[in-house]
């Protein structure tokens, strides 16, 4: 993002301003940064001559089981993105192209999921999950979540802007429905998957109460679940470790996002405004 | 199969997976729960009994329910327009000429990225009593070390704190579109008029921003009522109930103490707002906001 047309130089005092908020602002990330990279000594004592370690992630890596509750998140996220995509895809192309009985009713009853999500519902959907075995499954922490109304919305907006001509084109060349969503569509549409994948996997890979309820072991807790466990298991109250986890559980995402700074904010917008 | 009738088919079987599981997870579970908030909690085998609104009754005198609705809407209050104001001031100072625009506007965003239970992680040894950064500052300046998270005053503005630092920038990108949509020449035409900085904000950027900042309070409103994760992971709604919200007491009361009655009850409560919040959206969003 460019600066605005509508820049002004910002006065003295404003640019002030901004630089003691923007401090203030990173300020708990930076101390848990210099606690997770300073042996345990220099934790609370800030000396710039303090030697730099990789040691306190070794010590929480070799504590709890994070390589597993890594293999966990990923696999979820991609899971749950994989079938969202699917299932939205389908259900966008047959609300936007489709005039079928009762599509506008079907579809105002998905948008109530915008808010109703599964996580207010805990109770009664843990008792779904159990009367169908998947509790302690990756399936049953992603399974709520697979029909997304967010996803069908945003997708079905975009199909909307694809011109009708496109599709008759691949229907005289005899493509089915299927075959023109594949070919026509899902080309056309691929910036608005971009943004919705990237909206998805982050809301996932952050998400926590709902896998904390479902998971009760280390072959399924994903990675926000394994923190707190780790967290809050007594460590000695070891501040460097706990820090270390932390940042070491949301670097992949933070990396993802310095790199692609741009799509990620990007993908937000896209997926906000409505 | 008469032709008329294939794209009702098509499209109800395009829809179809998902609609299932739309039910199953969301439409199905919100009614059971409206439901079973009129039986006791099934003991045993037993089938529940049908009592009415008695959880209701129970509720209206269980001081922790009362507690937890009064912490939410206090969280509500002041979260969203802190969140809201903070997001403004943040986009405004990016969005003009500054030294340094891309390192502020990385530390205003970066929060955002992180999932909460970090954030709660980090923000807990930040809050630390005697060596956590805030006490070591109090204790520099010569008073005593403050137990943020252990006393009943202060457990839920430290909680409040997170939320404002870590939805801020998220509601910061969502301005910084909405003031890039402003036309130049409106703000050309306040300079030659010689309009004030507070006189062009006043009269030109609040009044175009206002639809984003609906967009935005709807949408701080909806989260301030599905606040949870810091609060499991910094104070577990203590010390003695201090910082108990909503959806920390459902959780509690299903998955601590298995009263899946009352639970169900609690929850209604939550449908209830979630809903009143959504028909707001409704109407105000529809009424269009006027730039005046």
């Amino acid at each position: 993002m460019k600066a605005g047309p509508t820049s002004a130089r910002l006065p003295p005092l404003a640019s002030l301003a901004a630089w003691l908020f923007g401090l203030l602002w990173a300020l708990p990330l930076v101390y848990a940064l210099w606690a997770a990279f300073h042996p345990a000594a220099y934790t609370t004592h800030f000396d710039l001559a303090a030697p730099v370690t990789l040691r306190n992630f070794a010590r929480a890596w070799e504590a709890a089981p994070f390589a597993r509750y890594f293999v966990n998140t990923v696999l979820l996220v991609l899971g749950i993105m994989a079938a969202q995509f699917v299932i939205c895809t389908l259900a966008a192309f047959g609300l936007a192209r489709g005039r079928f009985f009762g599509a506008d009713v079907l579809f105002a009853l998905i948008l109530v999921q915008l808010m109703v999500t599964p996580d207010v519902l805990i109770l009664e959907n843990y008792r779904t999950l159990q009367s169908i075995g998947l509790i302690d499954t990756l399936t049953g922490v992603g399974l709520p979540y697979v029909a997304s109304a967010f996803g069908i919305f945003l997708l079905r907006q975009a199909f909307k802007t694809i011109p009708r001509e496109l599709d008759d084109a691949a229907r005289l060349e005899g493509a089915s429905t299927l075959q023109t969503i594949w070919r026509v569509y899902l080309p056309l549409a691929r910036p608005v998957y971009v943004a919705y994948g990237l909206v998805s996997v982050s809301y996932h890979w952050n998400n926590f109460l709902w896998p904390l309820i479902v998971t009760n072991s280390v072959e399924t807790r994903p990675l926000t679940v394994g923190l707190q466990v780790f967290a809050s298991v007594d460590q000695g109250v070891d501040w460097s470790v706990i820090c270390a986890a932390a940042l070491m559980t949301s670097a992949p995402l933070m990396i993802a996002f310095l790199v692609f700074q741009r799509a990620f904010i990007q993908s937000f917008l896209r997926a906000g405004i409505r | 199969m008469s032709s008329r009738l294939t794209p009702h088919i098509q499209g109800w079987l395009l829809a179809l997976p998902a609609a299932v599981l739309l039910a199953t997870f969301t439409h199905i579970p919100a009614l059971e729960t409206i439901v079973d908030s009129f039986y006791a909690t099934p003991q045993g085998s037993r089938p529940a009994p049908f009592i009415g609104v008695g959880q209701y009754a129970t509720m209206l005198d269980d001081p922790i329910f009362a507690r937890a609705i009064e912490n939410n809407l206090l969280y509500a209050l002041i979260t969203v327009p802190l969140a809201i104001a903070f997001a403004l001031a943040m986009a405004l100072w990016v969005d003009g000429r500054v030294r340094g625009r891309a390192a502020l506007r990385l530390a205003f965003f970066t929060p955002t990225i992180l999932p909460m239970v970090a954030a709660a992680n980090i923000w807990l040894f930040f809050y630390t009593p005697d060596y956590g950064l805030i006490n070591q500052v109090i204790r520099a300046l010569g008073f005593a070390s403050v137990n943020f998270l252990g006393a009943p005053a202060t457990a839920l503005p430290a909680l409040m704190v997170v939320t404002v630092w870590k939805e801020a920038g998220f509601f910061m990108i969502f301005y910084l579109a909405a003031l890039q949509q402003v036309p130049p020449d409106l703000y050309e035409a306040a300079r030659m008029e010689n309009a004030s900085r507070w006189q062009i904000f006043r009269r030109i950027t609040w009044p175009m921003v206002m639809p984003t900042t609906l967009f935005v309070a709807i949408n701080a409103l909806i989260n301030a009522f599905r606040v949870v994760d810091q609060v499991i992971a910094m104070t577990g709604g203590g010390p003695d109930n201090a910082s108990t919200l909503l959806l920390f007491y459902i959780y509690q009361v299903a998955f601590s103490f298995w009263d899946s009655g009352y639970a169900a009850a609690l929850s209604t409560v939550l449908l209830v707002a979630l809903a009143s919040v959504a028909l707001a959206q409704f109407f105000l969003l529809d009424r269009r906001v006027h730039y005046r």
